[in-house]
């Protein structure tokens, strides 16, 4: 039996009186990539940032390769974290640094090697991105794809043993989201890193995907693989992939907490 | 990670073992580099590497080069598993010279 590379223990997480994340347990296995799906307010993004140890929960612990994230020290933190990349939804590149330097600089930040080394690993990368020749670029220079694709090689820059992808496919044309999909498999296959995806993006969920989990009002309702999600009988997540709202059926009590703005009980 | 050199005809064969990343890439780079610069050919054994990252790929094409400008043999032998598929990733396959075992390239030099 594999032990999980993330593991995830009755996590709870509050925005002031607002519940965000209920009891939240989750497994993710080495290798495997791992698509956090929800709508928006789902608590999705949320529990991103409890796994990258960018929130403190209410509750709850968040192992990252054995370390608690929450309670880790500094240092741990740091170790762990080089370990660790994360793609964020809008390529989150430095806009007074070029594509190439912005690529680089978790190496500049972290390591000792030799410039060359530096340069022909981010050329490297940005050939894997399809981006040859880019590396001179500004950030205002590119487009949506191409951001998110230098995001992704800055993310990658450190070979991590776990990738973070916020919304990969998000605002990006049809054949550019399919094109990133087919990336964050290869990476997935050739370089052996786990990976976990939020997305809302069905499309490159039922690609991509090992298994799902899906969160509902900060609650994780299903959790499967993709066969299992599409034939769940759980009619919240068939309206998701039908696209069909879903209507409010909170009871009274909890509606009138939440007018107040009042923590359940 | 252990690296062993020794001599096999007119090749020096750098034998790398378990695991080439952030923390051994530059000292093996430049171990290769010192074989190169001593006017030797080289040939880096993959066979019982277990992984190698970027920064291990990005060395050995910085030793590359050096064996290129240098008119010496630069040979990579043995990649199989995740070393494979790395250099595939990176299209290094592509770049570099490949060949099964050492005695391939020692029988043909």
């Amino acid at each position: 039996m594999v032990s999980p590379i993330i593991s995830i223990k009755h996590l709870f997480a509050h925005y002031g009186n607002t519940q965000v994340l209920n009891d939240v347990n989750l497994d993710v296995n080495p290798g495997e990539i791992l698509v956090v799906m929800g709508g928006s307010g789902s608590g999705k993004s949320t529990l991103l940032k409890h796994m990258l140890g960018l929130k403190a929960p209410s509750s709850g612990t968040v192992m990252i390769d054995d370390v608690n994230i929450i309670t880790a020290k500094n240092k741990q933190l740091q170790q762990l974290r080089k370990k660790m990349g994360v793609a964020f939804q809008g390529g989150a590149l430095l806009s007074s640094l070029n594509v190439a330097d912005n690529i680089s600089l978790p190496l500049e930040q972290n390591t000792s090697l030799d410039t060359q080394t530096i340069d022909i690993m981010v050329r490297m990368k940005l050939e894997l991105m399809n981006m040859s020749g880019t590396g001179h670029l500004m950030p205002s220079e590119l487009s949506g794809g191409m951001l998110k694709r230098a995001g992704l090689a800055r993310a990658v820059i450190m070979d991590p043993k776990l990738l973070f992808f916020d919304e990969p496919s998000a605002g990006l044309d049809p054949t550019t989201a399919v094109e990133l999909d087919e990336l964050i498999l290869t990476l997935r296959d050739a370089m052996n890193i786990t990976i976990v995806v939020v997305t809302h993006e069905l499309e490159s969920v039922f690609k991509i995907a090992d298994r799902v989990v899906v969160l509902f009002g900060g609650e994780v309702v299903a959790n499967g693989t993709v066969e299992e999600i599409k034939n769940s009988t759980d009619e919240r997540i068939q309206n998701m992939i039908n696209r069909k709202p879903n209507t409010n059926k909170d009871d009274g009590e909890v509606y009138f907490n939440r007018l107040l703005n009042k923590r359940e009980s | 990670m252990n690296i062993e050199i020794e001599k096999n005809k007119k090749y020096q064969v750098v034998k790398l073992h378990g695991e080439v990343d952030l923390s051994n890439s530059r000292s093996i780079k430049l171990d290769i580099i010192k074989l190169i610069k001593a006017k030797n050919h080289v040939i880096v054994d993959f066979t019982h590497l277990q992984y190698i990252d970027s920064s291990g790929m990005a060395s050995l094409v910085e030793a590359f080069n050096e064996a290129k400008e240098n008119g010496s043999e630069f040979h990579i032998v043995g990649a199989n598993g995740s070393p494979l598929q790395v250099l595939q990733l990176t299209r290094l396959n592509t770049v570099f010279k490949l060949a099964d075992s050492v005695d391939d390239v020692t029988n043909n030099g």
